[in-house]
């Protein structure tokens, strides 16, 4: 007998999905055609939307549309490459942590929270200084600075798996270690953390995009929003689509990830009350 | 005198589930009805709605009226908050299933106990201190001031529900509502605190309205009984008739499983027995 | 109670001691010698060995370490490569235009975010509280230096009301200046960070709604009102006051960016300088000083947490159900 379980709609789910989405089908279309070159700046500078910038220029002469579509590229690059790292560091050493013994643990504990004092930005900084500025460095400072977060999210969820019967009763009938890992401890914390994941993506992106404004992000020609919202900043009255844009964008793409991380929460769990 | 006359009591969820459906009864002052149904029979949810307590989103209609000396009549569906403020405590007061949620995890025992007793007798002071010492001692808690001072998770389970027992009694309400008051307790506990409750009510004169899924116990405190299933009432009766003379199929699987779950218990005791 | 202050001031040293490790061999393993920070470019190699022996780098790292421990200790924050001046009273100038910035950005936060949560909570199934928390939802993802460049176009430079950016050259000397400078930066810190602080006001509030402690309050006869004050509150704020701690580092944080925003001659542009200038005694200055603080912070608000919270003390004195029922 095999049972179906009739996955519940979340419009959570399906809103996220969709601005998300469109973000990415942005960045994926960068990569296939852009209305101009990215270093081109032949154009007028500052020029207000109309034809045949359609959105525009930025203060080089650069075509806005074309440095938006890159920018997209620079966001997603930015969360996922952030996302990965910060994951995969933060679940190995919140693993450590959590199968430690007591001391190994509170040592453990006591880092991280110091790692974690190091706001985010200010680490961002210090890794983004020490190698030269790029979208790279941005993405080991800012995973760096998750992976705190994550292992200590990921010390609580594996005690708290640990501590459960089911896993002593696996260990007595004699199922080793790795095996438990994999078959039990790894499918129990997923649900949790990788909502808390998806919430890192969105903060990762918007920690790029506070690195690049304040100049310590990827350089020019690579395109961040951060970065093109530092530089329309001075021309806001002539040529306001450089500062609305980027951010609209910047917002549409977080949103998009928080309510994906929302739905999913849902989808997984639809016993929890409803506190949309 | 009727205390409680619920007519075509209706509850019904914010999704359209229809929780309670025509539930009709009436209770006099002093007597004892149970009400006997399984998780999902709508026991629970007919226990808030006679005290206008239903989670927000659900509606209710129908009619439960209260007939009490002091407040007077009072139709408790639709009624303003005011109105069922005032009746609540006054005229009926709660036991309910899990003591630990129940209680304010963040205040002392005592104090919570002295709440009610406050609001009733409009103690203060010292007279209210040993007012809560009394209502402690009156269920049984040795230590009462020890007691009085601790936190909910600093206490017993057994504990706990005796001093949930000590707040609905404070009010001296006419009407005592026990939600399911030993479910969530040890086995061995549980016949220590119905005792007491049984006590107690029988003491005061109280109308006592006793829900459980547990026929042995209702049928042990209370004189009348409804069945309720999926939110409907399929028997009601004394106890005596429904235990002894089931009509309904489903009471008469009730009982069966009791009698049956009895009958092993006892043939064990009898095996043991030399 | 005691045990505990003993022991959790025993972790703080100890934290503060292991970020002061991690902080010094960070800005040592970082590439690039910080001796070229004081040298022209095509130095000579004794040039470079007397520069590092200015900064004394060419000293065994123990050795290093035990003399900036020293240092740090008599508050000796080094001197700036870049001014030759020292750091330490720079950064308590900077101070005193982040500081009131921070407070005062957490504050005006706390005093929009309590209400609007509450409401989003209590009206939790109507259109105006799904409009706020959809409002709340858009505010997290919102950058902060954003939201500082849209305040200043409207406010500043369309409307004329408030000064685009810059604080007055003498401090506080007139309150209401630098108050007016300092508008729309804490505004703008404080609108991002209410949005997140809503967030929790809502969860915790639709907890203690649904509660079951609250429910028996109202069957006894008290007033809703009169149980969401002698309960509600209490218990809504204990997991609020648990992430205060940390969104008042953020708020923190957000000052750092928002203060290059609008010019502000606040410890973040001092930072964002020295990153920029390889000043390293700089960095590592600010660093100190701001992982402190955070520290410090997470120590009070974890002591505050366990003198609301009493199943938070691990009494000593134990349960008291030795009796059983």
């Amino acid at each position: 007998m095999t049972t179906r379980r009739r996955v519940p709609r979340s419009a959570t789910l399906i809103a996220g999905c969709v601005l998300a989405g469109l973000v990415l089908a942005v960045a994926v279309l960068s990569f296939f055609w852009l209305p101009y070159a990215p270093d081109d700046t032949s154009g007028d500078r500052l020029m207000p939307p109309g034809l045949p910038h359609l959105l525009g220029t930025d203060k080089l002469g650069r075509d806005l549309l074309t440095q938006l579509m890159i920018g997209a590229r620079v966001a997603l690059e930015a969360g996922a490459g952030s996302v990965l790292i910060g994951g995969l560091l933060g679940l190995a050493g919140g693993l450590a942590a959590g199968f430690a013994t007591r001391w190994l643990d509170d040592t453990i504990s006591a880092l991280l929270d110091i790692l974690i004092a190091f706001p985010t930005v200010l680490l961002a900084m210090l890794v983004t200084a020490a190698r030269e500025a790029s979208l790279g460095s941005a993405v080991i400072a800012i995973g760096l600075a998750m992976s705190a977060i994550v292992a200590r999210l990921t010390r609580v969820l594996v005690k708290r798996v640990l501590g459960q019967d089911f896993i002593t009763a696996s260990r007595t009938s004699g199922t080793s270690w790795p095996r438990i890992i994999l078959e039990h401890v790894l499918p129990n914390i997923w649900p949790t953390l990788s909502v808390n994941l998806a919430l890192q993506f969105g903060l990762a992106v918007l920690a790029e995009a506070s690195l690049s404004y304040l100049g310590l992000g990827a350089p020019p020609p690579n395109a961040s929003w951060g970065r093109m919202l530092q530089e329309a900043q001075a021309s806001v009255f002539i040529a306001p689509a450089g500062v609305i844009a980027p951010g609209v964008l910047l917002v549409v793409l977080v949103v998009g990830v928080n309510l994906i991380a929302d739905g999913v929460r849902d989808v997984a769990d639809p016993t929890r009350r409803r506190t949309r | 005198m009727t205390l409680l006359a619920v007519a075509g009591l209706h509850v019904r969820s914010p999704e359209g589930r229809d929780l309670v459906s025509d539930v009709s009864f009436t209770l006099d002052a002093g007597e004892r009805l149970g009400l006997i149904g399984e998780s999902g029979s709508g026991k629970s949810m007919t226990a808030l709605a006679i005290m206008g307590l239903t989670p927000p989103g659900m509606t209710v209609s129908g009619s439960v009226v209260f007939d009490a000396p002091g407040p007077g009549r009072t139709e408790v569906v639709g009624a303003a908050e005011r109105r069922l403020t005032s009746l609540r405590g006054r005229v009926t007061s709660v036991v309910f299933q899990e003591p630990l949620t129940a209680l304010d995890p963040l205040m002392r025992v005592g104090r919570q106990v002295a709440e009610p007793l406050r609001r009733r007798r409009g103690l203060r002071g010292r007279a209210l201190d040993a007012a809560v010492t009394a209502a402690l001692e009156e269920v049984r808690l040795a230590d009462p001031e020890r007691i009085a001072r601790a936190y909910p998770h600093e206490i017993s389970g057994g504990q706990r529900q005796r001093v949930a027992i000590a707040m609905a009694l404070a009010c001296d309400p006419a009407l005592l509502i026990a939600d399911e008051p030993t479910t969530a307790l040890d086995v061995t506990v549980q016949a220590d605190v119905l005792t007491l409750l049984d006590g107690l009510v029988k003491e005061r004169g109280m109308a006592l309205l006793f829900i459980s899924h547990d026929l042995a116990v209702v049928s042990r405190i209370a004189e009348r009984v409804i069945v309720l299933k999926n939110g409907t009432a399929v028997e009601s009766g004394s106890v005596d008739e429904v235990v002894n003379a089931p009509r309904h199929p489903y009471t008469r699987d009730l009982v069966g499983s009791a009698r049956r779950l009895d009958s092993v218990l006892d043939s064990l005791l009898d095996g043991r027995t030399p | 109670m005691t045990v505990y202050l003993l022991r959790r001031t025993a972790f703080l040293v100890v934290s503060l001691f292991l970020a002061a490790v991690v902080l010094f061999l960070l800005l040592r393993l970082l590439p690039g010698d910080p001796a070229n920070a004081l040298l022209s470019v095509g130095a000579s190699p004794e040039q470079v060995a007397a520069a590092r022996h200015q900064i004394g780098t060419d000293r065994p790292l123990p050795v290093q370490f035990v003399s900036w421990l020293g240092e740090m200790s008599r508050l000796d924050l080094g001197t700036s490569f870049v001014s030759t001046l020292p750091v330490g009273p720079e950064i308590a100038a900077r101070l005193v235009v982040t500081v009131p910035l921070t407070l005062l950005a957490f504050l005006l936060a706390v005093v929009i975010a309590v209400p609007v949560g509450f409401v989003a909570a209590y009206r939790a199934g109507t259109w105006y509280g799904s409009v706020l928390s959809a409002l709340s939802q858009l505010g997290i993802a919102v950058p902060v230096f954003w939201v500082g460049m849209l305040l200043i176009t409207v406010f500043s430079l369309h409307l004329g009301m408030l000064p685009a950016g810059g604080f007055p050259q003498d401090d506080w000397a007139n309150p209401g200046d630098a108050l007016t400078s300092l508008t729309l930066p804490v505004v703008t810190i404080a609108l991002v960070m209410s949005a997140s602080l809503i967030r929790y006001v809502r969860s915790a509030t639709l907890d203690v709604l649904g509660s079951d402690y609250l429910r028996t309050a109202r069957a006894l006869g008290s007033s809703f009102i009169g149980a969401m004050w002698r309960h509600g509150l209490r218990n809504a704020v204990v997991p609020v006051v648990s992430i205060l701690g940390i969104e008042l580092a953020t708020t923190f944080l957000g000052a750092v960016v928002v203060e290059s925003v609008f010019a502000l001659p606040g410890l973040g542009g001092m930072l964002v300088k020295g990153f920029a200038q390889h000043d390293y005694p700089v960095i590592q200055g600010i660093l100190v000083v701001s992982t402190f603080a955070v520290l410090l912070i997470g120590f009070a608000a974890d002591l505050v947490q366990r003198l609301i919270d009493p199943r938070l003390r691990r009494s000593l004195g134990g349960n008291l159900s030795g009796d059983g029922a």
